[in-house]
């Protein structure tokens, strides 16, 4: 029997999730006999090759293609983790939701102290991604089953609810495992 | 007459003295309600309703909720736990809580109910709220991203400092801690030393210079979820 496929995705996030994930250390080891990782940037698949088990969604959605992506993941994934304060409520990309998207693309590309810009334009290349009025989390975006919050999470706290889900076990983190920072 | 008595908590007998709330005769019981907005030594005033319990089937807070001879009450419940949940809840949506960076985090009491409540999210959308800072002290600043309303600093200046530095303005959704000046915390005359310097339970209103300096894992709620100092009383009486 196959094993069960696992996918991970960055979206607005710095990858500080996926980092703690290797901080699971040798026990990536065990891991890979109880799963087969897909679309993840860990062995660089770009896209999905089957239906997933569980897939881990670092990062918030600041742009189109954070949204495109999530919806991608919320489709072949079975059970949808948001890994991260990133995911769960924005985290430092949300800053930028008080204020205004207009002043914040000014301050980056014309009026900010170190910006070097004589053509005044901000960038609008069609291949880049449409940037969204506000980051938004990602259960605001589509559904999501599970949560584990941290900045990043700890590597126990992804290794417990990874293991749990994997084996068909409940989901109980302990209190010394969820934190918020 | 005897000035002692006793009532039930979840069943259980505990005893009381005349004039103690609930919360105060819990407290020496060794129960924990959870609580917010109230704070040992000021007086409470039932702002956050997180420490509602039901007296004799009726939801009161417990806080300014006087003791009496053989009331019934229930703190411990499914139902009560979804409300305290959905009051923790609203507080995360309501301000900008970015626990990633605030120096609070670990010792925030919004957060370490939270934590005992075992929320992994918030269940409402985000508001996002455009809220102000004032870093205008030198000792002091103000985050009112992170504010709650609790209200502690203001009763802590008026009534142990009595400076009356704080003072809610506004309503509803802009409502807001002002404060005693013309412009900024910096015209008024509070003080580091002030006990309103250090009754914020969240990270809204911080001594500068002091911030991180508790390493992590050695934080108030690091290790054992808030309200174990009161539990662990319960464990040492009996």
């Amino acid at each position: 029997m196959s094993k069960p496929k696992v996918a991970t995705t960055s979206l607005a996030g710095c990858f500080g999730c996926h980092m703690s994930l290797l901080d699971i250390d040798d026990r990536i080891l065990k891991l890979i006999e109880l799963v087969d990782f897909d679309k993840s940037p860990i062995n660089d698949i770009k896209k999905f090759t089957g239906r997933c088990a569980v897939g881990l969604v670092e990062g918030g959605c600041a742009n189109e293609h954070n949204v495109h992506v999530l919806q991608d993941f919320r489709r072949n994934c079975e059970i949808l983790i948001s890994v991260g304060d990133c995911a769960i409520m924005g985290g430092i990309p949300a800053v930028r939701n008080g204020i205004p998207l207009k002043e914040c693309l000014d301050e980056a590309y014309i009026n900010g102290p170190t910006v070097y810009n004589p053509s005044g334009q901000i960038p609008n290349d069609p291949e880049l991604p449409l940037i969204l009025d506000r980051v938004y989390p990602c259960h605001e975006v589509v559904k999501i089953d599970y949560h584990l919050p941290g900045c990043p999470p700890p590597a126990d706290m992804l290794w417990e609810a990874l293991v749990a889900l994997l084996t068909d076990k409940p989901l109980d983190l302990p209190y010394e495992l969820i934190k918020y920072d | 007459m005897s000035d002692t008595f006793t009532f039930t908590i979840d069943g259980v007998e505990v005893t009381a003295t005349k004039g103690q709330t609930i919360i105060e005769a819990a407290d020496q019981s060794g129960v924990y309600i959870p609580r917010l907005c109230y704070c040992e030594g000021l007086k409470p005033y039932g702002g956050c309703r997180i420490c509602t319990v039901l007296i004799n089937g009726r939801p009161q807070a417990a806080c300014t909720q006087p003791a009496a001879p053989g009331i019934e009450v229930t703190n411990e419940s499914a139902e009560l736990n979804k409300h305290r949940r959905a009051l923790i809840d609203m507080h995360f949506v309501e301000g900008n809580h970015f626990c990633m960076f605030c120096e609070k985090s670990g010792d925030c009491e919004l957060q370490a109910l939270a934590y005992r409540f075992g929320i992994t999210a918030p269940q409402y959308p985000y508001m996002f709220p455009k809220r102000d800072i004032d870093a205008t002290h030198p000792d002091i600043f103000i985050d009112r991203n992170r504010c709650v309303m609790c209200g502690r600093c203001v009763q802590a200046s008026r009534d142990v400092d009595g400076k009356n530095v704080f003072q809610f303005v506004g309503r509803g959704s802009d409502k807001r801690v002002a404060v005693n000046s013309e412009a900024n915390l910096a015209d008024t005359d509070m003080a580091a030393s002030d006990k309103a310097a250090e009754v914020c339970p969240v990270g809204a209103l911080l001594r500068k210079r002091v911030g991180f300096a508790k390493p992590i894992g050695k934080r108030d709620y690091d290790n054992t979820p808030i309200g174990s100092d009161i539990e662990s009383g319960k464990s040492a009486a009996q």
